[in-house]
């Protein structure tokens, strides 16, 4: 490996840990990034011509760190000569408490929690994650989320900013606000890994590395906190979903139904790692509930083989859990896969007036009707998803099974 | 390091009440016993407000924002950090039928 590829290599796998420990020491979220930046740029100079380190997380650590012990020094000298006063703070001067720890503690937990803190805002929760533990550029967060770059780095200064002025703590919230920050931090990935996977074939690669990160990300929870089951259950599900990208989309960018997609494109080592975090995780939360689902379909060899009852089951007990007319649409569907277009149908008609606008709800009306031969009703539905449908593909969709009917009556 | 906490009445689905929760007297108990409370009160209602814009030399009644949820009372709170002020912000009793806007303070 040469030097360079050691620094992109390290950059991957150290960045956050060395951001959130700068953090932690100087409480400077732009003097953090900064040093951090420093020391890969030292790297890049250095490890090509002297060899790389034997430890490259510990000498970026210990570059960062001095450049940052440096530069407050330097602060602190021009602040009293402001002052007018004798400097008190010379270049000798012994660092502060905590700064010479080896091993350095892994602060990356803390940085999560404070970057989703529920107090900023979702938007600005997300590219401060992605800034600072993921090491995105400005540049690249912007082009990940189609928002012009100065919006995007006006957002990421706003949240230091609250941050710093409304004292949003640094730390892992203590145990009576720990369930409901963990479910930001992870509903924080869930929204980056969504964005990458809505995310179409001819879309900037930065947009779709956004899966890539978040999966990063979620198994560095894993690994941060490996008691907490949805962690776990978030990291399966993204990899359950994750695994089907290669076959999700036709070369002409259309969507293609689980149902018709080529099994054989899906990525059997992901799915593979996910259904065992399924098997392995004890818990029975939302995202553990929907990666069984996802795990159910990767492991059908054939669409046909698809076994709905477990599916549908498991769409029931994620709707006592997080009661949603989405969820119970998608639990009609279900139904009837295992017990008939009737049985889904009622379901279904059980949801009007519920998910008023939501194309998916006459979509799925429609195909029912269609499956139990009331082709009249079937039209009818059709049309009022075409009306709907947001996009394109859809309409394209739903406009071919429309005119299939017609001709079929 | 102080924050305003303006409570903020309306807005509220009749029945949204009845959720347990703080009395404004436990509330008071809480925040005294902990010292995080340095004061506080209730305002008249909305039918006495006056808004003032000097930019255009405006005096109008009522207050700033014509809205169902209007500004009920303040108090001002000394705490460690954001997560300790949203905690006692959470315990007020109107939490539960309005909303509590937590602000730090310019001078910290």
């Amino acid at each position: 490996m040469t030097g360079r590829d050691a620094v992109g290599e390290a950059f991957r796998a150290e960045w956050g840990r060395i951001v959130a420990t700068l953090i932690r020491l100087t409480g400077d979220w732009d003097l953090a990034e900064e040093c951090a930046q420093d020391a890969f740029a030292q790297a890049l100079v250095r490890w090509p011509a002297d060899g790389v380190p034997e430890r490259p997380g510990a000498w970026l650590t210990t570059t960062a760190r001095n450049r940052a012990l440096d530069r407050m020094r330097r602060r602190a000298a021009e602040a009293a000569r402001l002052r007018s006063i004798a400097p008190t703070v010379s270049e000798e001067a012994p660092a502060p408490a905590g700064w010479e720890e080896d091993p350095v503690p892994d602060d990356r937990l803390r940085l999560m929690f404070t970057c989703c803190h529920p107090a900023l805002p979702m938007e600005a929760r997300v590219a401060l994650t992605l800034r600072t533990l993921a090491g995105l550029t400005t540049t690249e967060i912007a082009r990940a989320f189609l928002v012009p770059e100065p919006a995007m780095a006006q957002r990421l200064v706003r949240a230091k900013r609250k941050i710093r002025n409304a004292r949003i703590p640094y730390r892992v919230p203590p145990a009576h606000l720990l369930p409901e920050r963990t479910s930001s931090v992870l509903g924080v990935l869930y929204l980056m890994f969504n964005e990458g996977y809505s995310a179409s074939a001819g879309a900037d690669l930065i947009r779709r590395s956004l899966c890539a990160e978040a999966i990063r990300l979620a198994r560095v929870l894993v690994d941060l906190m490996p008691d907490e089951p949805e962690a776990r259950g978030l990291l399966a599900l993204m990899l359950l979903h994750d695994a089907r990208r290669p076959a999700r989309l036709d070369p002409g960018g259309d969507l293609v139904l689980l149902e018709n997609q080529d099994r054989a494109r899906w990525d059997h080592a992901e799915i593979e790692e996910g259904v065992r975090l399924v098997a392995a995780s004890p818990g029975r939360g939302p995202y553990r509930i929907q990666a069984a689902i996802a795990a159910c379909h990767d492991t059908a060899p054939t669409a046909a083989d698809t076994d709905w009852p477990t599916i549908a089951a498991l769409y029931g007990e994620l709707a006592r859990l997080v009661p949603s007319p989405v969820v119970e649409l998608n639990r009609a569907v279900a139904v009837a896969m295992a017990d008939g277009p009737a049985a889904g149908l009622v379901l279904v008609e059980g949801l009007a007036g519920r998910l008023d606008g939501y194309h998916l709800l006459p979509a799925t009306r429609a195909d029912l009707l269609r499956r139990l031969g009331r082709t009249d009703e079937a039209a009818r539905a059709y049309r009022e998803a075409l009306e709907l449908a947001p996009t394109d593909a859809e309409r394209r969709f739903l406009a071919g099974r429309l005119s299939d009917i017609e001709r079929a009556g | 390091m102080k924050f305003l906490m303006l409570v903020v009445a309306g807005g509220a689905e009749p029945g949204e009440a009845d959720q347990p929760g703080y009395t404004i007297e436990e509330w008071l108990d809480e925040t005294e016993r902990r010292g995080v409370r340095l004061e506080g009160d209730r305002l008249l209602g909305v039918g006495d407000a006056t808004t003032v814009r000097e930019s255009g030399r405006l005096v109008t009644d009522g207050p700033f924002a014509d809205t169902k949820e209007w500004i009920a009372g303040y108090d001002v709170l000394d705490c460690a950090d954001m997560d300790e002020a949203i905690e006692i912000a959470s315990k007020h009793p109107v939490a539960r039928v309005g909303a509590i806007e937590v602000r730090p303070f310019w001078s910290g």
